[in-house]
């Protein structure tokens, strides 16, 4: 405890990645210790992912293997969430679900981040023609809903795993572009920045070096929240039929085809719903956490 | 006053412009002839061609170019491969039962949310902001088609209040109340939630204002105070997000609409994509551009009405 307090000492100066992941990490800590909501949400989450890691292990049965001698069947003690259409069994289907859910939540949201985050530097660091070019080519991006776009492109491009991924990260990078540009706007006429200049640092280290980690903690919340709408967008994508194909289970595929079975059996749709409800939850909770801990302005307790 | 409108009618039409030449490039860039993917592999090389010729998929890239974005403008979107009928006249027979929808979704979302985040905000931290913000949150987490299904089980199925699967034939005004009832509550739900947690961030910032201490001082009642000076400064960023709330209430309308199964737009996309309706998708994506730029221009403009103090630049 006492050592992370202490200033960091001019013989070793914190390496670039070490700078960066202290100052979130102390954001998350205080997060955390402040604020239920965001270590609510921070549990949840973790749930799902190991439930998600271990499905190979945990889940009574293969997720696409048919069993026709018990389709369409309710809890019972072989099958605890029933049976599909086709017999398979709803828990395993639920449990591999989730990593596609949060592989491809996960790895949208890092391609947005990176390449919004990029965007959003250079727009604020150089200014200028290049910053108005490039904010009104992301307000017009931004202008379209998730869904919209996310949809235009997979029917475009076709729905496998990775377009899917491409799809929802670009609809993610104009929120990642703004949120990056903004502080930097006001950074860059700062002291550390001139002086940075001063001592000759290149426009790459001072951007990535000296100002990124000044943003990061807000690009982690807005990380979180988006994480949320990208979810929400897979598994919405998927209810319309631009999901992974079937057999693969994934969690809105799961709610398509329970809902063309809604009056025999309503559990099949109701359960991967609300799977996917208490996911984005869980990312929504914890980012609202995240931002009342960053930002004081916004914080409960008073 | 006057060059903001222009200036904003110009970024419109530039968005327009670069949007349908997005579409139009990365549907030729694509691997596979459209005429191909149309007809399926096993078509003979002869309607193959007959279908290109028909496109005009055998003219020069810039010629196609110039067609797709006269045609675009002309509303001229070609005829749908499927029922052979002009695109335009599909889009436009179905765009008044999703703009109802969005439009009574988004009046009904506000009456509700703009309440309850003032409840929720005069009794910050109590038991109503908490239920508030649960709610809330949960409206906001839930896609659409989980909430739509929600209601559909409970209120269509189990009570058997309203119509499970309705033939849209009725035309009384009762008849379109009952089959426009359950998908506006759904995404007026969503549009509530998103309403609330606004209402209550702008009520925040205005409650702790020097001007309402003042009022307050002064004796007026609270209910005044807040209702007709705190409200006022309130509303500002709240219609700021309905504009944006309304493309993601566009986008929950697709949902709602196949939940609910009603005719709209979203059901025409639906059915453009899985019958592989590659005209009748283009037309679909021009119409969505078109309502996204002409929401996001009206918001920019109602600004002024709302804020004296915008600045029109």
């Amino acid at each position: 405890m006492k050592s992370d307090l202490s200033i960091p000492t001019k013989a070793s100066p914190p390496s670039e990645l070490r700078a960066v992941s202290s100052l979130a990490w102390r954001a998350f800590v205080q997060a955390f210790r402040t604020n239920a909501t965001a270590a609510v949400g921070a549990v949840l989450f973790m749930i799902i992912v190991v439930l998600a890691v271990a499905a190979p292990w945990i889940a009574p049965y293969d997720p696409i293997s048919q069993d026709m001698i018990v389709r369409m069947e309710g809890p019972s003690m072989a099958h605890w969430l029933g049976t599909d259409y086709f017999g398979r069994d709803t828990l395993s289907r639920l449990l591999y679900g989730a990593r596609y859910s949060l592989v491809i939540g996960l790895l949208s949201i890092v391609i947005a981040v990176a390449v919004g985050t990029v965007i959003g530097l250079t727009a604020g660091y150089f200014g200028g023609r290049l910053d108005i070019v490039i904010m009104q080519v992301m307000d017009v991006v931004l202008a379209f809903p998730a869904l919209i776009l996310g949809l235009i492109l997979v029917a475009m491009l076709g729905p496998t795993m990775m377009n899917i991924v491409f799809a929802i990260a670009f609809t993610a990078i104009p929120p990642f572009a703004r949120i990056a540009r903004a502080p930097v706007i006001a950074l860059r006429e700062r002291e550390f920045v001139q002086a940075g200049k001063a001592l000759g640092f290149s426009n790459l280290r001072i951007m990535f070096r000296h100002l990124l980690p000044n943003i990061l903690p807000d690009i982690l919340v807005m990380a979180s929240l988006w994480m949320a709408t990208a979810v929400r967008t897979e598994a919405s994508l998927a209810f319309i039929g631009l999901g992974i194909a079937p057999p693969t289970p994934t969690w809105g595929g799961m709610v398509r085809e329970g809902f063309e079975n809604i009056l025999d059996n309503p559990s099949l749709a109701i359960f991967p719903s609300l799977a996917v409800l208490i996911l984005v939850l869980a990312l929504n909770l914890l980012g609202d956490g995240l931002r009342d801990a960053i930002d004081p302005k916004l914080r409960t307790e008073p | 006053m006057t060059a903001f409108i222009i200036k904003r009618l110009g970024f419109a039409v530039v968005t327009l412009f670069a949007v349908l030449s997005l579409v139009f490039f990365i549907v030729r860039i694509l691997p596979g002839d459209p005429a191909m993917v149309i007809l399926g592999d096993q078509a003979s090389a002869a309607s193959i061609a007959a279908l290109r010729q028909k496109l005009g998929l055998d003219q020069p890239l810039l010629v196609q170019y110039l067609n797709f974005l006269v045609g675009a403008i002309r509303g001229d979107w070609g005829v749908s491969m499927v029922s052979g009928r002009p695109v335009i006249g599909e889009v436009l027979s179905v765009l008044p039962s999703t703009i109802e929808l969005t439009l009574v979704s988004l009046f009904l979302g506000v009456i509700l949310g703009v309440p309850a985040g003032v409840w929720a905000a005069v009794n910050r931290n109590r038991i109503p902001d908490v239920v508030t913000r649960i709610v809330s949150l949960l409206g906001l987490s839930a896609p659409a088609f989980v909430s739509g299904i929600v209601l559909l089980l409970i209120f269509a199925i189990a009570l058997q209040w309203f119509p499970v699967i309705s033939s849209g034939q009725d035309t009384s005004f009762s008849g379109r109340l009952r089959d426009l009832a359950l998908p506006a509550v759904n995404l007026a739900l969503i549009m509530a939630a998103y309403v609330t947690r606004v209402t209550r961030s702008a009520m925040l910032e205005v409650l702790g204002q020097d001007y309402v201490r003042t009022a307050r001082a002064k004796g007026v009642p609270a209910g005044v105070v807040i209702w007709r000076h705190a409200m006022r400064n309130c509303l500002i960023p709240v219609i700021t997000v309905i504009g944006l709330y309304l493309g993601i209430l566009i986008g929950n309308s697709v949902l709602t609409e196949i939940v609910f199964n009603r005719p709209g737009l979203g059901k025409l996309i639906v059915g453009a994509l899985t019958q592989r309706d590659y005209t009748m998708l283009q037309g679909m994506i021009v119409i969505y551009t078109l309502i996204v730029v002409l929401v996001n221009l009206i918001t920019d403009l109602a600004y002024g009405l709302v804020d004296p103090r915008v600045q029109y630049r």
